[in-house]
C-alpha cells in the first residue's frame, strides 16, 4: 500500500493540534535567544571569566635577596635557589621501598619520614633547603603527594671571617642578625605577579597584564675590606687563643673617611651552619658589649687639658710618691714615677698624673667632651643591640669619679665607640661618623673637638707609648711610625672589680699621615699575662702591619729593628 | 557594482588572513621572548652560583695556605719593600 492511499491520512486533524505546537516550538526558541541574550549581552562577565578561567594564568615572579659584598665586590653573601620537599600525607602512600629511595636521597631516617607521612595534618615538610639536582631526582621518582616549592637560601661564602657584620637570615628569608636585618628593608625585595594566557601546551603566548611588578632586593656594597677581615680575624684569633681569654674583639676604621674596614669578634660561629649555636658566639662585642676601658682614655684627658690651656706638651706633673688622696678615696700607681710631663704621662701611663690633670677641669668641660666624642650615646649605626655605655651626667659627678673617669673608670664604652673616638687623634681634632656601608662620594662633614695642634700634640705622645720607655713597644710596626696606647683594666663584677682583666690597645698608623685605627679588646686574658701591652699590642701590630701592606701605604720610618727589650720596665697603671 | 564588492571582498578576505597569520607570528615570538627571559633568570642563577664557588675558592685563608704549604710563600721584611711615589702631573 501506499503511503499517500494511507487512510490515516484522510483522518481530519483539528487545526489547533499543529497551531498548538508551532506557538511551543516558537515559545522555546524565543526563551533560548533570550537565555543567550541575557548571558551573552547582559551578564557576559560570568561565561568570561569561565572561559578566561580556562587559559589564564597567574604567574607569581619571586624576587631574590640582594647581595652583600665587600668594597672590592667580593661577595660576602649570595642567595640562591633551593627547593623544598614537602607532602600532603593523605595522598602520600609510599611503598617501603620507595620510602626508602627518598629518605636515602633526602638523607634523612625513614622511620622519620615515615613518622612526618603519618602525621594527620594536611602539609608537611620533609626536607627544607636541598639543592636544585636533588629535588631534581625526588621529582623523578614521581611520588603521589610529595611536592616540591622554590625557595632561596643565603650562602656565605667567608664563612665565620664575618658572620657579626652580615648576620644571617632566618628560613623565610628575612634577615636576623647584622646587616641582613639593618638593611633588611633594601635587601629584601618584593616579588611581584603577572596574569598569562597560557595555551594547551603549557607555553605563555600572552601577557595580559603585570599584577605587581617585582622589585629585586638591593645590592649592597659594604666598606668591610675582605682582606683586611681576615688579616685582623687571624690577628684576634692568635692572641686570643695564645692568652686563653674568653672574648675579643678588633675594629679597622679608615682614618680619612670613616668607613668600617674589619670587625671581628670572638667566638665567632659559621652562618651556613648554625646548629648548636650559643648566645657568647652570636654577640657582637665591638657593639654591643660594654667595657670600663682603662688607661685607653688618657689620651682624651690629657687632649682636654691640652685644649684649654692649663698644660702644655712638656709641663711638669707631680706624680710622687705614687698615691692621690681625693677625699676618703687614694688613687695609685703600683709603679712610682716622680716628676712626669705631660707626654710621660701617657708614655707611662700614670693614674694620678691623668688624675692631676682632670681635676684642673670644671667636670662640665669634661663630660661636654666625652659626649662631643660620642660616649654614652648608641651610634645609630644600624645594628641590632647596639648600646651607648655609662656616662652619668656632670652634675652628679663626684672629684673621685672625675679623677677615675681621666683613666677610664667609672666610664664605659664599647670598642667601636673607642676606636671612632681615636680618628680625633689620627685626624685634625674632628670626629667623623662612621660608614658600614661604602662611601660614593666625599664623607660627611666631622663635628671638631680638638684643634689640630692638640690632635698633633697627643699623637706625638702616643707615639712616645710604642717606643723603648712606653707600655707598649710591641705595638710596633717595622717601617711605620705608629702611636697608640694600651688599656688595661680590671673587670666590674657585681658592682666590686674582680682579679679578670680587660686589655686593650687603640693605636693609629702611619703617625706622619694616619690613615688606619685600630683598636683592640681581649676578654679575660687568663694565662697569667694580662697587660694591654703585651694581650693587645702585639695583635694590633700584626693586623695594622697587614692592613697597611694590603692598602699599600708607603713607610714613613727609618727600618730599625723592633725594640721590645725595654717592655717589662713599664707596667701600666690599673 | 558586483566587481566592487568582490574586490573589498577580497581585500576583506585578506586582511583577514594577515591577521591570523600576524597573530600567530606574534605568539611565536612571544614564546621565544619567553623561553629567553626564562634562560636570563636561570644563567642569573647560574652567576650567583658562580660568584658562590668562585668566593670560596679564593677564601683568604685557603689561599694562605697553599701559598705559605705548597708554594712555600712568605710575605716580603720590611726591607724587602720599596713603595714607589705615584709620579706628580
Amino acid at each position: 500500500m501506499k503511503f499517500s492511499n494511507s487512510p490515516v491520512l484522510s483522518q481530519a486533524v483539528p487545526a489547533w493540534r499543529s497551531r498548538l505546537v508551532l506557538v511551543l516550538l516558537l515559545f522555546a526558541f524565543f526563551a533560548l535567544i533570550g537565555r543567550s541574550l541575557y548571558l551573552q549581552v547582559f551578564r557576559n562577565d560570568f561565561l568570561k571569566g569561565k572561559g578566561e578561567a580556562r587559559y589564564e594564568r597567574v604567574l607569581d615572579i619571586p624576587a631574590t635577596r640582594g647581595r652583600i659584598t665587600d668594597r672590592h665586590g667580593d661577595m660576602l653573601a649570595v642567595s640562591t635557589p633551593v627547593k623544598s620537599i614537602w607532602a600532603i600525607p593523605e595522598d602520600a602512600k609510599l611503598q617501603p621501598a620507595e620510602a626508602r629511595q627518598l629518605a636515602q636521597l633526602l638523607e634523612m631516617d625513614v622511620r622519620e619520614l615515615n613518622r612526618k607521612l603519618a602525621s594527620d595534618k594536611d602539609f608537611v615538610f620533609l626536607k627544607r633547603q636541598i639543592p636544585p639536582e636533588v629535588a631534581d631526582k625526588v621529582a623523578a621518582l614521581k611520588l603521589a603527594g610529595i611536592h616540591q616549592q622554590q625557595e632561596y637560601r643565603r650562602y656565605y661564602p667567608s664563612g665565620d671571617l664575618a658572620c657579626h657584620v652580615l648576620g644571617f637570615t632566618g628560613v623565610e628569608d628575612a634577615g636576623q642578625e647584622g646587616v641582613e636585618l639593618a638593611f633588611n628593608e633594601s635587601l629584601s625585595g618584593k616579588s611581584g605577579s603577572r596574569r598569562v594566557i597560557k595555551d594547551r601546551r603549557g607555553n605563555i603566548v600572552e601577557d595580559v597584564e603585570s599584577i605587581q611588578t617585582p622589585q629585586e632586593g638591593k645590592d649592597i656594597t659594604l666598606a668591610l675590606d675582605d682582606k683586611i677581615q681576615y688579616i685582623a680575624y687571624t690577628a684576634l684569633k692568635q692572641a686570643v687563643d695564645t692568652h686563653r681569654a674568653k672574648a675579643g674583639g678588633i675594629v679597622v676604621l679608615d682614618a680619612r673617611s670613616g668607613e668600617v674596614l674589619a670587625l671581628v669578634n670572638l667566638p665567632s660561629y659559621n652562618p651556613n651552619n648554625r646548629e648548636r649555636l650559643i648566645g657568647a658566639q652570636l654577640r657582637n662585642r665591638a657593639l654591643t658589649d660594654t667595657f670600663e676601658p682603662g688607661s685607653t682614655m688618657k689620651p682624651f684627658t690629657a687632649a682636654l687639658a691640652l685644649e684649654k690651656g692649663k698644660f702644655r706638651y712638656d709641663t711638669p706633673v707631680q706624680t710622687a710618691p705614687g698615691r692621690l688622696n681625693i677625699g676618703s678615696a687614694t688613687i695609685h700607681d703600683a709603679h712610682p714615677h716622680g716628676v712626669l710631663t705631660v707626654a710621660q704621662v701617657i708614655q707611662k701611663s700614670s693614674n694620678v698624673g691623668a688624675a692631676k690633670m682632670a681635676l684642673s677641669l670644671p667636670a662640665e668641660t669634661m663630660w661636654q667632651m666625652f659626649d662631643d666624642l660620642g660616649f654614652g650615646a648608641p651610634m645609630k649605626l644600624g645594628f641590632p643591640g647596639e648600646v651607648g655605655g655609662r656616662l652619668r651626667p656632670w652634675k652628679k659627678w663626684q672629684p673621685i669619679e672625675q679623677a677615675t673617669m681621666s683613666y677610664g673608670h667609672g666610664i664605659s664604652v664599647t670598642l667601636m665607640q673607642l676606636a671612632r673616638a681615636y680618628l680625633v687623634f689620627a685626624r685634625n681634632g674632628d670626629l667623623p661618623s662612621l660608614a658600614l656601608q661604602k662611601l660614593d662620594g666625599p664623607p660627611a662633614a666631622a663635628k671638631p673637638v680638638f684643634s689640630a695642634q692638640t690632635a698633633k700634640e697627643v699623637r706625638a705622645m702616643l707615639e712616645l707609648v710604642v717606643l723603648p720607655g712606653g707600655t707598649a713597644p710591641k705595638a710596633q710596626v717595622p717601617g711605620y711610625r705608629v702611636a697608640g696606647k694600651t688599656g688595661t683594666a680590671h673587670k666590674l663584677e657585681g658592682g666590686a672589680y674582680a682579679n679578670k682583666y680587660v686589655a686593650s690597645f687603640v693605636g693609629l698608623a702611619p703617625a706622619s699621615d694616619p690613615r688606619l685605627v685600630i683598636a683592640v679588646m681581649v676578654d679575660e686574658p687568663s694565662n697569667g699575662i694580662y697587660y694591654g701591652g703585651d694581650v693587645a699590642a702585639p695583635a694590633f701590630a700584626q693586623a695594622m702591619a697587614g692592613a697597611l701592606r694590603t692598602l699599600g701605604i708607603a713607610q714613613d720610618a727609618p727600618l730599625r729593628p723592633v725594640t721590645t727589650a725595654a717592655a717589662s720596665d713599664v707596667k701600666e697603671e690599673m | 557594482m558586483v566587481r566592487a564588492t568582490l574586490i573589498l571582498l577580497l581585500i576583506a578576505l585578506a586582511c583577514g588572513l594577515s591577521i591570523v597569520t600576524s597573530s600567530h607570528r606574534a605568539r611565536k615570538l612571544f614564546i621565544e621572548l619567553e623561553r629567553e627571559q626564562a634562560r636570563m633568570r636561570q644563567l642569573e642563577v647560574e652567576w650567583g652560583q658562580l660568584q658562590l664557588e668562585q668566593s670560596t675558592w679564593a677564601n683568604h685563608a685557603r689561599i694562605e695556605k697553599i701559598a705559605r704549604e705548597r708554594l712555600h710563600m712568605k710575605a716580603p721584611a720590611p726591607n724587602q719593600v720599596l713603595t714607589l711615589e705615584a709620579a706628580k702631573p
